[in-house]
C-alpha cells in the first residue's frame, strides 16, 4: 500500500490543515499575548492556502481514496469552500470581542482548525466510521470551545449542556449505524447501498437504524423535537462561538446527511420492483424528515417571537430555516438536495453576517446581545443599520435578497415533486405526495410568522431613539468585511443564477443518487 | 433607445435614490432635496415615449425586453407593457414627483433616506407592472413592501408602529400564497415562469379555484377588498402624506392590476365560477364601507375608506360577466374600471395631498378641529373643493367617466348590481361633501383656523398640475381609454375561452 494507491492526493487540503493545525500549536507557545495577531494571521492564512489547495486540485467527478472511505466529489468541495469562507468569518468577526474577554488565545484557534478539520472529514467520508469520527472531530472541538470563557457562568453551563445532549446524540447515531451495520453487513456507505439495492438487508433492522440515525441527525441540526440545546447554547456561547456553531456546521451537517440518508439509505423503504415505473418513490425517511420539517418550522418561529434576546431569537430562527433545509432534502431527488445545498451554503453568509453584526455593536464590558441593543441603529450609524436590514429581510426571505432565492429553490422542488408525480398508490409507501403541496403552504405561512420576528429587529434599528449612544468601535477590517458579506447576501439575490447553477451541477457531477 | 425604455424606468429612478442616499445625508438635506426632485423629474420624463412611440392599435406587449436571469429555473428578466399597464407606469412616475414635491419642507428629518425610499419604490413599483415574467413580478410586488414599510414606520404618526406591521404582515401573507400557485403554474406550463405561457395553460376548476384563491389573498389584501381591508385605514392615517398619496394612487392599483393580469386570464372559468363572490365582495365595499366613511371624525381615515369604496367599483367592473352564457367580460365596465383605476390614482393622491397641506398647519386631522378654513385659504379652498367633487364622482371631473361607464357596464349585466354599485355616487358626495362642508365652510372654528396661511408656490404647483390632469381626464377620457381599448378586447376575449382541460 502505497501513498499513489491510496490516492491520498485528493485528500490534500484535509492534510495539510492537520498540518498546519498542528503547527500553529506549536508556534502559539512562542508567541505571547500581545503579538497574538501572528497566530490569528497564520490561521487565516492556513485556511487561505486550505483553499487555494481545495481549487487547485478541483475534479468535476466523483473520486474515492483511502480504499473507498473518503471521497471527493463537487459537492464536497463546493460544501468545504463554504466551511472554510464560514469559519474565516467567524474568526474575522471575533477577534476583538475575543480580545476583549479573555479568549484570545491560541485555543481558539487551535480548536477552530480542528473543528474545521472535523467538518472537511464530514463532507468527505464515505464510511459510517469514519462519518463519526469527522463528527466527533467536530463535536469535541465545539464542546471546548464554547467553554472557552472559563469564569463565565453563562458560557459553562451551555457547554455542559451542549456536550451532554450532543453526546446523547452520537450515541444514537452510533446505535443507528450498528444497527444498519447489522443489517447490511458494512460500514462502507457504497456498499450499504448495494445491499439495500439488491435487497440483502434485513428491512426491520434497517428501519430501526434508519430511526435512530435520523434522530442523531436531527440532534446536530437542531430540529424539533431535538432542538432544545440549540437555544440555550447560542445564548450562552461567546459569541464569536455562537457563530461558528451557528455557520459552516450547518453544510457539514448538510454533507453529511447527504453521505448517509441520500447515498447510503437512498433506497431504504423503497419497494424495488416499483421503481422502474416511479422513478420518484420516496425513500422512508422522507416522512420523517417532513415531521421534523414541519415542527422545526412551526416551533422555531413561533418561539422566536417570544425572544428578547438577539442571539436567542437566531437560535429558534435557525431551527426553522433547518427545517426548510430539510424540506429540500426529504423530496430525495437531485432537485431537491441541490436546492437544500443552496439553501445551506447562502444560510452560512447569512448568519455569518447576523452574528458579525452583534459582535460589531459589542465592545468590552458590553454584550450587544438583546435585541434593544440594536435601538436606534438607524441613528447610530446609518450604513451598518442598511446593513443589518439586509441581513434581516434576507433572512426572512424578502426579495430580492438571496434568502428570497433560496427558499424559492425549495418550494420549487417540493412542488416539482408534487406535480410530476400526483399521487402514488399500491406502492406500499405512506407519503402521499400531493400532500407536498400543502407542506409548501405550511412553509410560506411560516414564513410569514418568521417575517415578524425580523420585523421587529428592523423595527427597533429605524423607528426607535438610540438609548446606546457609544460610537462603534470596530476595526476597518471588520467594518469592510461585515459589509462585503452583506452586500454579497444583495449581489447573490440580484445575481443567484450562477451560483444556483454551480450548486446544482456539483449535485449532480457527485452521482448522489442512484435512480 | 426604445428598447431598453422600461428598464431604465426602473432602474433610473432606483440608481437615482442610491445616489441621493449616498451624496445627501447628514446635514446636506438641500441637496437630497433637489437630487430627489431632478431624478423624479428624470424618471417621469423617460416615461414619456412610452406614450407617445405606443402603438395604439396593438394589444400585445410593447417595448419588449428579455433576458435570461436564473438559468436553472428559466427565470427571465422579460418586461413588456399592454394599453392596460402604460398607464400605471407613467401614473407612478408622476406621482412619485409629486410626492417629492410635497415633502419638500415637510420632511425634516433624514431627507435622503426618505426621498430615497419613495424613488427606489418608484422604480420598484415600474417593475411590478412592467414584469412579463411570474418570479420578476413576484420580486418587484414585494421587495416594494422594504421602502414602504419604512416610510410609515420612520416619518409616520403615532401609531406607526403598529400600522407599518399590519401593513407588511397582511400584504406579504397574501403574495406568499401566490409564490406557491406561480411555483405550480411553472410546473404545469412545462418549466416556464412566463405570464402568457401561464395564460395559455388548460387547468381544471378545482386546479383554477385553489389558484384563484391564492391571487385572491395577493391581490385582494392589496386593492383591498372587503373583507381584508383594515390593513389600509391603520396604514393610510399614520403613513406621511407622501407614503399615503403612493399607496392610494399607485399601490393600491397594483391589486387590481393583478387580477387583471393574472387572475382573470389564467384562472377564467373559476373567476366565472365564483364572479358572485367578488361582485358580493365590491358590493360591500361599496355600499358599506361608504357608510363608514360617513361616520369618520378623522380627514385621512375618510379618505381611506373612500379609497376602500372606489376600489370596490374597480373590482366590480372586473367581474361583470355578461353576454349570452354569462362568460364575457362587460367591455365597458373593464374600461370603466380601468379609468376608475387612474382616475383615483390622481384624485386620491391630491385628497392626501390636500389634507396634508392642512396637516402641516394645524397639525391635526380631526375633523372637529377645523371649521371655515374658506376664510383663511381661498386658493386652497377652491382646489379642495374640484377634488373634492372629483371624489364624489361630478361630470367633467375624472372620477365621472369610469364610474359611469362601470355602471352603464352593470346595467347590461345585471340591473341590481347596477342599482347597488350607483349608491356609490350618493355615499361618495355625502361623505366627501360633508366633510368638505364641516371643515371648509362655515365660521373660522378656532384661533389654528384663525393662523391659517395660505398655499404657497410650491403646494400651488402640485394642486395644480393635479387639477389639470383631474379635469383633462374628465373632459377628455377618450385619451386614456383608446390606449388602452385594444388590451382590454385582448383580455376580454382571453376571459371568455374555457381553459378547462378538453
Amino acid at each position: 500500500m502505497t501513498w499513489t494507491s491510496l490516492n491520498a492526493g485528493i485528500a490534500y487540503p484535509e492534510i495539510f490543515l492537520l498540518i498546519a493545525a498542528c503547527a500553529i500549536l506549536l508556534i502559539d507557545v512562542f508567541v505571547s499575548d500581545a503579538k497574538r495577531g501572528i497566530t490569528h494571521g497564520l490561521t487565516l492564512a492556513a485556511l487561505a492556502v486550505t483553499g487555494a489547495i481545495l481549487y487547485s486540485g478541483y475534479i468535476p467527478q466523483r473520486v474515492t481514496a483511502f480504499s473507498g472511505q473518503f471521497v471527493a466529489d463537487p459537492m464536497a468541495a463546493w460544501a468545504k469552500g463554504g466551511i472554510l469562507i464560514g469559519v474565516a468569518l467567524a474568526l474575522i468577526y471575533g477577534r476583538s470581542y475575543a480580545a476583549a474577554r479573555q479568549m484570545y488565545r491560541g485555543e481558539l484557534y487551535t480548536l477552530t482548525l480542528f473543528a474545521t478539520l472535523g467538518m472537511m472529514i464530514m463532507t468527505s467520508a464515505i464510511n459510517f466510521l469514519l462519518l463519526y469520527v469527522g463528527l466527533e472531530l467536530l463535536s469535541l472541538s465545539l464542546y471546548a470551545l464554547v467553554a472557552l470563557r472559563r469564569d463565565s457562568a453563562n458560557a459553562t453551563e451551555a457547554a455542559m449542556k451542549y456536550f451532554v445532549l450532543g453526546a446523547l446524540a452520537s450515541g444514537m447515531l452510533l446505535y443507528g449505524m450498528s444497527m444498519v451495520y447489522g443489517a447490511t453487513g458494512s460500514l462502507d456507505v457504497v456498499i450499504i447501498a448495494q445491499k439495500i439495492a439488491t435487497q440483502a438487508a434485513n428491512p426491520t433492522l434497517l428501519v430501526f437504524g434508519l430511526v435512530f440515525i435520523v434522530a442523531g441527525i436531527a440532534f446536530k441540526l437542531g430540529a424539533v423535537p431535538f432542538h432544545m440545546w440549540v437555544p440555550d447554547v447560542y445564548q450562552g456561547a461567546p459569541t464569536p462561538i455562537a457563530q461558528l456553531i451557528g455557520t459552516a456546521p450547518k453544510l457539514a451537517a448538510f454533507a453529511f446527511v447527504m453521505r448517509l440518508l441520500a447515498e447510503a439509505l437512498g433506497l431504504a423503504g423503497i419497494d424495488l420492483s416499483q421503481i422502474r415505473q416511479q422513478p420518484m418513490l420516496l425513500p422512508s425517511w422522507s416522512s420523517m424528515l417532513m415531521v421534523l420539517a414541519v415542527a422545526s418550522l412551526v416551533i422555531g418561529n413561533l418561539a422566536a417571537i417570544a425572544q428578547t434576546n438577539i442571539k436567542r431569537m437566531f437560535a429558534y430562527s435557525t431551527i426553522s430555516h433547518m427545517g426548510f433545509l430539510l424540506l429540500g432534502i426529504l423530496v430525495a431527488n437531485e432537485v431537491g438536495y441541490s436546492a437544500s445545498f443552496f439553501y445551506a451554503f447562502t444560510y452560512v453568509l447569512t448568519a455569518a453576517a447576523g452574528f458579525g453584526m452583534v459582535q460589531l455593536l459589542s465592545r468590552e464590558g458590553f454584550e450587544a446581545d438583546t435585541i434593544d441593543a440594536f435601538k436606534g441603529l438607524a441613528k447610530r450609524s446609518p450604513w451598518f443599520a442598511f446593513m443589518m436590514l439586509m441581513v434581516l429581510f434576507s433572512m426572512a426571505g424578502i426579495p430580492v435578497f438571496v434568502g428570497f432565492f433560496a427558499k424559492l429553490s425549495v418550494l420549487q422542488a417540493l412542488l416539482n415533486h408534487a406535480v410530476l408525480v400526483p399521487g402514488v398508490d399500491g406502492a406500499g409507501i405512506d407519503i402521499d405526495h400531493s400532500g407536498l403541496v400543502w407542506v409548501a403552504v405550511v412553509a410560506v405561512l411560516m414564513s410569514l410568522v418568521g417575517a415578524f420576528y425580523y420585523l421587529r429587529v428592523v423595527k427597533v434599528m429605524f423607528f426607535d431613539e438610540p438609548t446606546d449612544t457609544a460610537p462603534i468601535s470596530a476595526c476597518w477590517d471588520v467594518r469592510i468585511i461585515l459589509s462585503l458579506n452583506c452586500l454579497l447576501l444583495l449581489a447573490l439575490g440580484l445575481v443567484p443564477g450562477y451560483l444556483l447553477a454551480k450548486l446544482g451541477e456539483a449535485v449532480k457531477l457527485s452521482s448522489l443518487v442512484l435512480f | 433607445m426604445t428598447g431598453n425604455l422600461l428598464s431604465l424606468a426602473i432602474w433610473l429612478p432606483i440608481l437615482a435614490g442610491l445616489v441621493v442616499l449616498a451624496i445627501g445625508g447628514g446635514q446636506r438635506s438641500n441637496i437630497a432635496r433637489w437630487g430627489s426632485l431632478l431624478g423624479a423629474l428624470a424618471s417621469f420624463l423617460v416615461t414619456i415615449p412610452l406614450y407617445t412611440g405606443f402603438d395604439v392599435l396593438n394589444g400585445g406587449m410593447q417595448f419588449v425586453e428579455l433576458k435570461p436571469w436564473i438559468e436553472t429555473y428559466n427565470i427571465n428578466y422579460s418586461l413588456g407593457v399592454d394599453g392596460i399597464s402604460v398607464w400605471f407606469v407613467l401614473l407612478n412616475s408622476f406621482t412619485t414627483l409629486m410626492v417629492i414635491l410635497a415633502g419638500w419642507q415637510v420632511i425634516e428629518q433624514r431627507v435622503s433616506v426618505y426621498n430615497a425610499a419613495f424613488l427606489i419604490m418608484s422604480g420598484l413599483i415600474n417593475g411590478a407592472f412592467a414584469a412579463q415574467d411570474a418570479i420578476l413580478f413576484y420580486c418587484f410586488f414585494e421587495a416594494m413592501l422594504i421602502p414602504m414599510y419604512l416610510i410609515i414606520g420612520i416619518w409616520g404618526g403615532p401609531n406607526r408602529v403598529y400600522a407599518s406591521f399590519k401593513f407588511f404582515l397582511y400584504t406579504l401573507l397574501g403574495s406568499l400564497l401566490t409564490l406557491v400557485a406561480f411555483i405550480y403554474l411553472h410546473y404545469q406550463s412545462n418549466g416556464s415562469f412566463a405570464v402568457a405561457d401561464f395564460a395559455g395553460l388548460h387547468l381544471t376548476l378545482k386546479e383554477q379555484s385553489l389558484l384563484l384563491v391564492a391571487f385572491f389573498f395577493a391581490f385582494a389584501v392589496k386593492v383591498p377588498m372587503w373583507p381584508v381591508h383594515t390593513w389600509l385605514p391603520d396604514a393610510h392615517v399614520e403613513a406621511p402624506t407622501g407614503g399615503s398619496m403612493v399607496l392610494a394612487a399607485i399601490t393600491l392599483k397594483l391589486g387590481a392590476y393583478g387580477f387583471l393580469r393574472f387572475a382573470l386570464p389564467i384562472a377564467p372559468d373559476a373567476c366565472r365560477e365564483y364572479a358572485w363572490v367578488f361582485v358580493l365582495f365590491s358590493l360591500i365595499a361599496v355600499v358599506y364601507i361608504g357608510m363608514v366613511a360617513l361616520v369618520q371624525t378623522d380627514m385621512k381615515k375618510l379618505v381611506a375608506y373612500s379609497s376602500i369604496s372606489h376600489m370596490g367599483f374597480v373590482t366590480l367592473g372586473f367581474f361583470m360577466m355578461g353576454g349570452l352564457n354569462h362568460n364575457e367580460l362587460n367591455s365597458w365596465a373593464v374600461e370603466g374600471a380601468i379609468a376608475q383605476m387612474i382616475s383615483h390614482g390622481f384624485v386620491s393622491a391630491a385628497m392626501f395631498f390636500c389634507i396634508g397641506v392642512m396637516y402641516d398647519r394645524v397639525h391635526s386631522r380631526k375633523i372637529a378641529d377645523y371649521g371655515g378654513v374658506a376664510n383663511k385659504m381661498p386658493i386652497f379652498a377652491a382646489f379642495f373643493m374640484l377634488f373634492a367633487m372629483a371624489n364624489s364622482g361630478l361630470p367633467g371631473t375624472s372620477g365621472f367617466s369610469g364610474e359611469f361607464l362601470v355602471i352603464l357596464g352593470a346595467v347590461q349585466v345585471n340591473f341590481w348590481y347596477a342599482v347597488a354599485g350607483a349608491t356609490t355616487l350618493i355615499f361618495g358626495a355625502a361623505y366627501t361633501l360633508w366633510m368638505y362642508k364641516r371643515v371648509i365652510f362655515g365660521d373660522v372654528g378656532n384661533h389654528h383656523v384663525e393662523e391659517l396661511k395660505d398655499v404657497n408656490a410650491r403646494e400651488f404647483l402640485v394642486l395644480a398640475v393635479l387639477a389639470v390632469t383631474v379635469l383633462g381626464m374628465g373632459l377628455y377620457p377618450k385619451l386614456f381609454v383608446d390606449l388602452m381599448h385594444v388590451s382590454v378586447n385582448d383580455l376580454i376575449w382571453h376571459v371568455s375561452q374555457s381553459k378547462l382541460p378538453q
